[in-house]
């Protein structure tokens, strides 16, 4: 990158290390932090959607939305996360090969499974096997946020649901008693109403996504992990004009204390937001503001 | 092959008993709940060595959090926060490489690069802080009329700790701390996946789930049977500490029984 790098064998330290950690290979992992935080972009609010969706279904009138939303909430309690990223990123997978083989090749009579084969038209493959090599590692990705978001929608589900419960009944009966339909209730009161009991818990759960995202590695996406443990590994002179022993300890020990500095500064962020809703609020976090008298 | 042969053969398979090589094809549904079984003796290994260690610190590190000498209150506060601030997926990676390093220069340190030792050795850390910061919150609830009253009888010191404000931080602590347990045992299939070596492929239930699915490219058997194995370990773990909930209420009306909620919290 630096001019002074054409020649790394007679650097002093610090510039072979800044020649070092500005090689096209180390721009891939700066990248990949990028793609964190992108997960993190997509997934946030995708999975608050997944979220409010299984919460309202949870209160439905109707016993078969209601049991659908409340087996949604519950299936994510009991397991391990993991298993679920593992399952769902193929089983998203399959059932998208399964449902556009049946409509793309109709006139195909082999069966899908053969023993431990799963074996789909090539006009269904997903993506097509002809497709660049961007389009697979977008795929991936795009795999690994929506099963990101189902398992943390879960998540929000429950914490919403528990929200919408806590608005305070008389609220609601003012509303009614306003002559608001069910629909205003829950629209102008409701709504506006819950995403203070729900901040706590979004806070929590916000956190626990951050500390989730390594598990990207595990989906098949290179991530900071993936480029971590590549680019830590030994090189020797014959590959490398950088030759180093095995230094994956440093790695880890940056991507630790990139996480570290990370839910530490949205901890920071969640309690100054936390402050500045209750303003007001008809909660013990308001009630207290407005004794101080802020 | 019947299917009591099959668990003869691999019913111990992820401890390096019986059959040595792992099925290649032919996968029935008696392999995946045997092996996948098999591979919960690691999950419970990890869980409960972890968690009762894991108890003993983090009552230190509760009451070093609350102490009123400053460095000990640093140490802990920052072991808690390293701990439970970064995902345990990287701590797993960062303690292999580590141990991986020192090993060169300190053989005695070679048996924390496999997993039974190493592994064991984060999960007791990272279980410690988590407790720790629940046994800290519990310290800090503990009403002052029950000091006082400790206080009016006389006691202090050890004496005042052991009969008042330990069991009255477990009572308060129970109910999170039996989240955390769970917890605990779900992040013990991340072990596998994070470096540590699954030597001779003895591996944890998540493992072997993973080996099938792999294998028959067909998540849609090996992991329900997982799940079925996790929500029923779940449940023992729920029982074994509600009995436990009872006995340190014992002493309270029943309606005063602190409940034990069931509360998420996924990944560490």
């Amino acid at each position: 990158m630096f001019e002074f790098c054409a020649n790394p064998e007679n650097l002093s330290e610090f510039s072979w290390l800044s020649c070092y950690l500005t090689t096209p290979k180390h721009m891939n992992l700066f990248y990949s932090v990028g793609t964190v935080l992108l997960l993190l972009l997509i997934t946030a609010p995708t999975a608050l959607l997944f979220g409010f969706g299984g919460a309202v279904m949870a209160r439905s009138k109707i016993f078969l939305i209601r049991l659908t939303g409340n087996g949604y909430i519950s299936i994510v309690r009991g397991v391990p996360d993991i298993a679920f990223f593992l399952f769902f990123v193929i089983a998203i997978d399959q059932l998208l090969e399964w449902t556009r083989h049946k409509i793309l090749c109709p006139e195909w009579s082999e069966p899908i499974r053969q023993g431990n084969d799963f074996v789909v038209c090539t006009a269904a493959k997903l993506p097509l096997s002809s497709s660049p090599q961007w389009i697979h590692e977008v795929y991936g990705f795009l795999l690994a946020v929506f099963t990101f978001a189902i398992v943390f929608g879960a998540f929000a589900a429950n914490i919403l649901y528990g929200a919408m419960r806590a608005v305070p009944k008389t609220q609601i009966e003012t509303a009614v008693s306003f002559g608001m339909t069910e629909r205003q209730v829950f629209r102008r009161i409701l709504v506006p109403q819950m995403w203070i009991f729900a901040l706590p818990g979004l806070g929590n759960l916000w956190m626990i996504l951050i500390k989730a995202t390594p598990l990207l590695f595990l989906l098949g996406v290179e991530d900071i992990v993936y480029w971590a443990r590549e680019l830590g590994g030994t090189k020797t002179a014959k590959f490398t004009s950088y030759p180093h022993g095995d230094w994956r300890v440093w790695y880890f020990l940056g991507l630790l204390i990139f996480y570290l500095a990370f839910t530490r500064a949205s901890e920071l962020v969640i309690d100054t937001l936390m402050r500045t809703l209750s303003r007001g609020a008809a909660t013990l976090g308001g009630d207290l503001q407005r004794h101080v008298g802020r | 092959m019947s299917c009591l042969d099959i668990i003869a053969d691999y019913g111990l398979r992820s401890i390096g008993l019986g059959e040595r090589l792992l099925p290649r094809s032919d996968f029935t549904l008696c392999h995946q709940f045997t092996l996948i079984g098999s591979g919960m003796i690691w999950n419970i290994y990890f869980g409960t060595l972890a968690l009762t260690s894991g108890f003993i610190l983090a009552t230190l590190l509760a009451l070093g959090k609350a102490s009123k000498n400053f460095y000990l209150r640093k140490l802990s506060g920052w072991f808690i926060f390293i701990f439970r601030g970064s995902p345990l997926f990287i701590q797993f990676f960062f303690a292999y490489f580590l141990f991986l390093s020192l090993k060169q220069s300190f053989t005695f340190l070679s048996p924390l690069t496999s997993a039974w030792a190493g592994a064991l050795f984060v999960l007791f850390c990272n279980t410690a802080a988590y407790s720790g910061e629940i046994f800290y919150g519990a310290l800090q609830a503990i009403p002052k009329s029950d000091l006082e009253a400790a206080d009016a009888y006389g006691m202090s010191g050890f004496s005042r700790f052991r009969r008042i404000v330990w069991p009255t931080m477990l009572r308060l602590a129970w109910p999170a701390y039996t989240n955390e347990a769970i917890f605990l045992f779900h992040a013990t299939t991340l072990v596998f996946f994070s470096s540590f070596p699954a030597w001779q492929q003895r591996g944890d239930a998540l493992y072997y789930a993973n080996y099938f699915a792999d294998k028959t490219f067909n998540p849609f058997i090996p992991y329900p049977i997982l799940a079925g194995y996790f929500i029923f370990l779940t449940l023992i773990l729920i029982g074994l500490f509600g009995l436990a909930n009872r006995k340190l209420n014992i002493h309270l009306p029943k309606d005063k029984h602190t409940k034990i909620k069931f509360r998420i919290r996924l990944i560490r």
